[in-house]
């Protein structure tokens, strides 16, 4: 399936004939795993496996919790109380669930990070990373949807605030709102579609994930040098490559097996560290928590949405262009998706032929204000919003917009790039010389 | 104690409103407990000693709706033997809905709810307050010091003034850790007010930090199992981390050109 030219699976047992014959499934299995990988992938290409990881543990887990738990208004508090109680290991499986989503946002951030430095999204590669973004979306609805089933008080004004976006729609807004909380406020119904989807979505989810793996063993993997694998044939295209398996995967699995000892110390020992104390409280909808914060993983967004007010000219200029049907709720709301959508666009904004940020000098300063962009925003998410807060989430937000829609199309242009490796090969031979100057070097290290 | 539990309560329950929020503007002290960090445990005196305190002064008023009265017996809580869970559970009543009746309470039974409907259930407390917040909003401190909940409770037990004011019919107390300063509940513990069979100081500040712990335990009994799970956890996938560290250098040190007496 891949364009590399590489070794294809040939039966070598009468019943792999057999099969092979009929249905070419252990094919499909020796391609996948022993697809040319370039050899000089570093360890930000380890988050793939993580995730993989996640979405697996995610299903296991939560398959488990839903044998126990119960969607009702009235008694889904007490069924997690029950889980955490009285089911054998129960409270283990569901903080493994509550941190394994805290997990598998680090591990996509990472892995979203990565690609925007390493340029990954760029030609070929634009179908891989818009599923990949769709996956992302799909995640935050997941884990939105999962966060509001305990009932507890952070759950039930989380839906409130969240589904309220919706009802700011112009016209048609309180409508969806309605359909989608099944009634006129966040209620039973609401928490009974919500479970429905939250089992149904990371089933999308991994379905996704194949098209995701499919797309880009179709284009090959992207690399930190940017340069493409050689295809002319298949001893070229050795010289760049190694096979996924074992190569990557034993590299990866312990990367994977690191990531897990810091997970479950905290699994073990501060299992609520990420979570918020409210939602041990039960939902109640006459008492509104002091403050509404989602979970942290949101807070990006969250800040996104809560910068644009209206006294901000844009929104103002907005708001007096449209007669008045964008005002500042819904230009948020506009905004939140938008800083979404502007990184879905990446590959059409990005107008630099060159892919790796290595060789990229101004791309490069760009691209860590945008990092530290994204964590600020973070830590205004979880502000009030008062000043000087407000202020610094605008500014913020800004810049998340200045990036994507001015920097990433002008620096193309202007910037000058630094020469790049011809092969992966000679990239790779840089640092591991063929005439065993490193291994001396090394030996002697240790 | 018994009659006070009338069905209302458990309606009322969900109007509490007063001291909902997840901690706040207070001052809480940084109180040493025996369960924290990675090797803590719950020293089950102490939680032998704020059952006592609980049972005899909080649970006028409060609930532990969620927590069952057999798991009192539970190693890694309270620890008391069989005979002494049945003796305690045979002092509550609780509301059989199959009777439509109050019965004497089975250690099977949970703990009852709070029998005001202005307290609120004391289940979860532990973990519902966070007592530390910095620095700047960012619950760092929170890594080094834990959340805080324990610490709030025993904080707020502890951080009454004496003063007290009337606003609209209502008696509040000056508190050194509520947020806002002045709560509704009057001072629940004075210095002797519970006597322990082991003797131990039964001033407000060691009675605080007896009940802060014993609600820890009910809104955290798997405390002690669960670290013991997390180290096992943790040491056997650092095994495994060194394990794979090493195949994979031998493993790539061929095509890294390192020589295979390098693996």
């Amino acid at each position: 399936m891949a364009g590399i030219p590489h070794d294809s699976y040939e039966p070598s047992t009468r019943a792999e004939s057999w099969l092979h014959r009929r249905l070419p499934v252990l094919s499909l299995v020796y391609d996948t795993l022993m697809i040319p990988t370039p050899k000089n992938l570093n360890w930000m290409w380890i988050w793939g496996i993580v995730l993989s990881f996640c979405l697996g543990l995610q299903i296991v887990t939560g398959i488990v919790l839903a044998m126990h738990y119960t969607p009702h208004a009235d008694l889904a508090f007490a069924s997690i109380e029950h889980i955490m109680r009285n089911v054998n290991a129960g409270h283990m499986i569901r903080y493994a669930h509550m941190n394994g989503a805290a997990l598998f946002f680090i591990a996509v951030y990472a892995h979203i990070f990565r690609g925007l430095y390493y340029g990954s999204y760029k030609e070929p590669r634009e179908v891989t990373w818009i599923i990949g973004i769709l996956i992302f979306v799909l995640m935050m609805g997941t884990a939105f949807m999962g966060y509001v089933l305990p009932w507890g008080q952070m759950s039930f004004w989380g839906a409130t605030v969240i589904t309220g976006l919706f009802g700011a729609i112009p016209f048609i807004g309180e409508p969806i709102q309605t359909w989608l909380l099944g009634g006129p406020a966040v209620e039973n119904a609401t928490l009974n579609r919500f479970f429905s989807l939250h089992y149904l979505l990371p089933f999308i989810i991994a379905g996704l994930v194949v098209v995701h793996i499919w797309a880009f063993h179709t284009t090959g993997n992207s690399n930190p040098s940017g340069v493409e694998v050689r295809r002319g044939s298949r001893e070229e295209a050795k010289k760049d490559t190694v096979s996924f398996w074992p190569y990557y995967i034993v590299k990866d699995l312990f990367a994977l097996a690191v990531i897990l000892a810091v997970f479950f110390a905290v699994l073990g020992f501060m299992p609520n560290y990420l979570g918020h104390p409210d939602n041990y409280i039960e939902a109640n909808p006459l008492v509104t928590p002091a403050h509404i914060v989602p979970e942290w993983y949101f807070l990006p967004f969250y800040a996104i949405l809560r910068a644009f007010t209206g006294e901000v000219w844009v929104v103002q200029l907005a708001s007096f262009l449209t007669g008045g049907i964008i005002d500042a709720k819904f230009f948020g709301v506009l905004a939140m998706f938008g800083s979404i959508a502007v990184m879905a666009l990446a590959p059409w904004l990005d107008t630099s032929s060159v892919r790796s940020g290595r060789y990229r000098p101004m791309f490069k300063w760009w691209f860590w204000l945008l990092v530290i962009d994204f964590f600020v925003l973070m830590w205004l998410g979880a502000q009030p919003a008062e000043e000087p807060y407000a202020t610094f989430a605008l500014i913020a937000s800004a810049f998340w917009f200045f990036y994507f829609l001015i920097i990433l199309p002008l620096l193309g242009v202007i910037e000058k790039p630094l020469p790049r490796p011809d092969t992966i090969e000679k990239e790779f031979d840089e640092h591991y010389p063929p005439d065993g100057s490193a291994s001396t070097k090394s030996v002697a290290a240790e | 104690m018994i009659g006070k539990f009338t069905l209302s309560a458990i309606v009322a329950f969900g109007l509490a409103a007063p001291a909902i929020g997840a901690g706040g503007d207070g001052h809480v002290e940084d109180f040493e407990f025996s369960f924290e960090g990675p090797f803590g445990t719950y020293d089950q005196m102490q939680l032998q000693r704020g059952l006592k305190v609980y049972t005899e002064v909080c649970s006028a008023c409060h609930g532990l709706q969620y927590v069952p009265l057999r798991t009192l017996g539970d190693e890694g809580g309270p620890h008391l033997p069989e005979e002494q869970v049945r003796a305690y559970a045979a002092f509550w009543e609780v509301f059989d809905q199959e009777l439509d009746d109050f019965r004497t309470a089975k250690p099977q039974d949970h703990f009852p709810e709070s029998g005001d409907e202005n307290a609120p259930d004391l289940s979860l407390m532990a973990k519902a307050r966070a007592g530390f917040h910095g620095p700047y909003g960012l619950g760092i401190s929170q890594f080094f010091r834990g959340m805080g909940g324990p610490e709030y409770i025993a904080s707020l037990l502890d951080g009454y003034t004496g003063k007290e004011k009337e606003e609209a019919g209502t008696v509040f107390y000056e508190n050194t850790a509520f947020s806002g300063g002045w709560i509704s509940m009057a001072p629940p513990l004075e210095d002797g007010l519970v006597e322990f069979d082991d003797n131990s100081p039964n001033d407000v500040r060691a009675m605080s930090q007896d009940v802060a712990a014993f609600l820890m335990w009910t809104a955290e009994p798997k405390l002690n199992s669960r670290k013991e799970d997390g180290f096992v956890a943790v040491l056997f996938l650092i095994i495994l981390s060194v394990l794979l560290y090493l195949s994979n250098k031998r493993l790539w040190s061929p095509i890294k050109r390192r020589g295979a007496d390098d693996a």
